[in-house]
């Protein structure tokens, strides 16, 4: 039985010189068999696994991660969470997750530090008004919170702007329920809430291979050994062509570093997500302080987690263009995270040629903010038989059908 | 210095093993989309075809490790591609 966190907990540990902490989530052997094994323990895959005994009923379950929980993009990203994405497909799925985000911390009794603070796609163009405008229409059919902004409405969010860019500000759409949350914290919460209901979270263990019989899956091969599984879900994001390849088929899917980074921490300044997709910058800043950025994706396939220099250079370029004030600011930190691109800009959840193996990845360049949407939809599409509505539209059989979930043509999106 | 590096940077476009369908009217709509948007994606050696944009602007293919990026060689459109130390392939 775990012990609640709160605050008396905080009080109670603290008297006692904080000794009696319990760790977060044990570190099991593998069982042999597993009714669904989960590789990856990004948060993707532990809100899957914790879905899955939370509400299927399915508690044999394990988490296999090659490294630590939420090394990988979960603690990698820039932590937004929005959905005003266009179409109604993506509008299902994504704003899923902002309902599940809302009640995120009271659920899995681990604060992940949401905060619905307000995020602004600034237009710089005639076409970018055109979009937001497009956008915003059709968010709001799909019931998602859109509003339009004019310069003046932006420089009230954000008072230091400069409007007046070489590709000045010329609107803003604004998503209040959008916001941030702190990206590792979701990770650890769905971890020890998962442990809590009897999943098994087995770190350092690297699956190298499926065990596949009769065009069947029936577990995986690790480096600590193999383990049996009646079914077999992947969500492991930049390297998932990889499995693929080991599981004998090829995904639409190319993998590029991404790349962010954080400045030294100041005095709260900025207390929305602002986005600019027309000259690249984008920025929100931590409960800590830090300024946190992000950059582009190298235009080259690549599997180091580092990235480009020029891209860092164009996007600090862009962030002092915009805002002046922060020219003379230190950056502390620059890392890559390896993304998994698809040509529609549009995720993967789906089962593959391989009975009773399925895939979870395409996010791309915006799979945090999916988070708990993806994982709850991947979980009760692992339980039953047929894929859980909101993700069908998903499948990896619109590349051959054409009907392809086009975000990225569409939406303009920096992706 | 990074202007220079600038003009010498090279472009990718595409993969080096990327060809043509040879009869596009008798493709089915698996094989259509099999050739447009599966991809190989190797974790090591990846076969592309880069133009030099800002330079001599001449397409060459080449051979790159897509975790350390160093290059086993560049060749020409057609030609066999330069042979990749067994460790790494």
């Amino acid at each position: 039985m775990k012990q609640k966190y709160s605050i008396f907990s905080v009080v109670r540990n603290a008297l006692r010189y904080h000794e009696g902490w319990q760790e977060a989530w044990r570190s099991p052997d593998p069982r042999r068999h597993y009714d669904v094994v989960i590789v990856g323990g990004g948060g993707h895959g532990l809100g899957t696994a914790y879905y899955l005994a939370r509400e299927c009923g399915v508690r044999n379950v394990a988490v296999l991660e090659k490294g630590w929980i939420g090394g990988g993009n979960t603690g990698r990203n820039t932590t937004i969470c929005r959905s005003n994405y266009l179409w109604d497909e993506s509008a299902a799925l994504y704003d899923h997750s902002v309902d599940l985000w809302h009640g995120l911390s009271r659920e899995l009794n681990f604060n992940v530090m949401y905060s619905p603070r307000g995020l602004i796609h600034l237009a710089h163009s005639v076409h970018d008004l055109q979009e937001i405008g497009r956008r915003g229409n059709s968010n709001y059919l799909n019931g998602i919170d859109a509003e339009y902004l004019t310069p003046e409405q932006v420089k009230q969010w954000v008072p230091f702007i400069n409007l007046n860019t070489r590709y000045p500000v010329m609107g803003g759409l604004l998503q209040r329920r959008a916001g941030t949350a702190r990206h590792d914290a979701v990770a650890w919460g769905y971890a020890r809430a998962a442990d809590e209901l009897g999943v098994d979270i087995i770190q350092n263990c690297e699956v190298t291979g499926f065990r596949v019989e009769d065009n069947t899956v029936k577990g995986v091969e690790t480096s600590r050994g193999f383990i049996g599984a009646d079914k077999v879900g992947c969500v492991v994001a930049g390297h998932c062509s990889v499995l693929a390849e080991k599981a004998g088929f090829r995904l639409p899917v190319e993998s590029f570093p991404l790349q962010a980074l954080v400045s030294e921490p100041i005095k709260p300044k900025i207390d929305c997500v602002v986005m600019s997709n027309g000259i690249h910058a984008y920025i929100s800043q931590s409960d800590k302080g830090e300024l946190v950025i992000g950059a582009g994706s190298d235009p080259y396939n690549s599997y180091s987690q580092r990235g480009g220099f020029n891209l860092i250079e164009e996007t600090v370029a862009a962030v002092v263009e915009l805002y002046p004030i922060f020219s003379r600011m230190r950056m502390l930190r620059q890392w890559g995270g390896v993304v998994d691109v698809t040509i529609d800009r549009s995720p993967i959840l789906s089962k593959t040629p391989v009975r009773n193996l399925y895939f979870n990845c395409g996010w791309g360049t915006g799979g945090f903010k999916a988070t708990p949407g993806s994982a709850h939809v991947f979980a009760h599409s692992l339980a039953g038989d047929d894929m859980h509505p909101v993700a069908a539209p998903f499948s990896i059989d619109r590349f051959n059908t054409g009907a392809l979930v086009d975000e990225g043509a569409a939406a303009a999106v920096a992706h | 210095m990074v202007r220079r590096a600038r003009s010498l940077r090279v472009q990718l476009r595409g993969r080096s093993a990327y060809k043509p369908a040879e009869n596009p009217d008798q493709l089915s709509d698996e094989q259509w989309g099999d050739y447009v948007f599966f991809r190989t994606n190797p974790l090591g050696v990846h076969y592309e075809r880069w133009v030099h944009t800002h330079g001599c602007r001449r397409w060459f293919n080449a051979a790159r490790h897509t975790v350390t990026d160093e290059f086993f060689g560049s060749y020409k459109p057609g030609e066999a591609p330069p042979s990749v130390p067994q460790s790494e392939s």
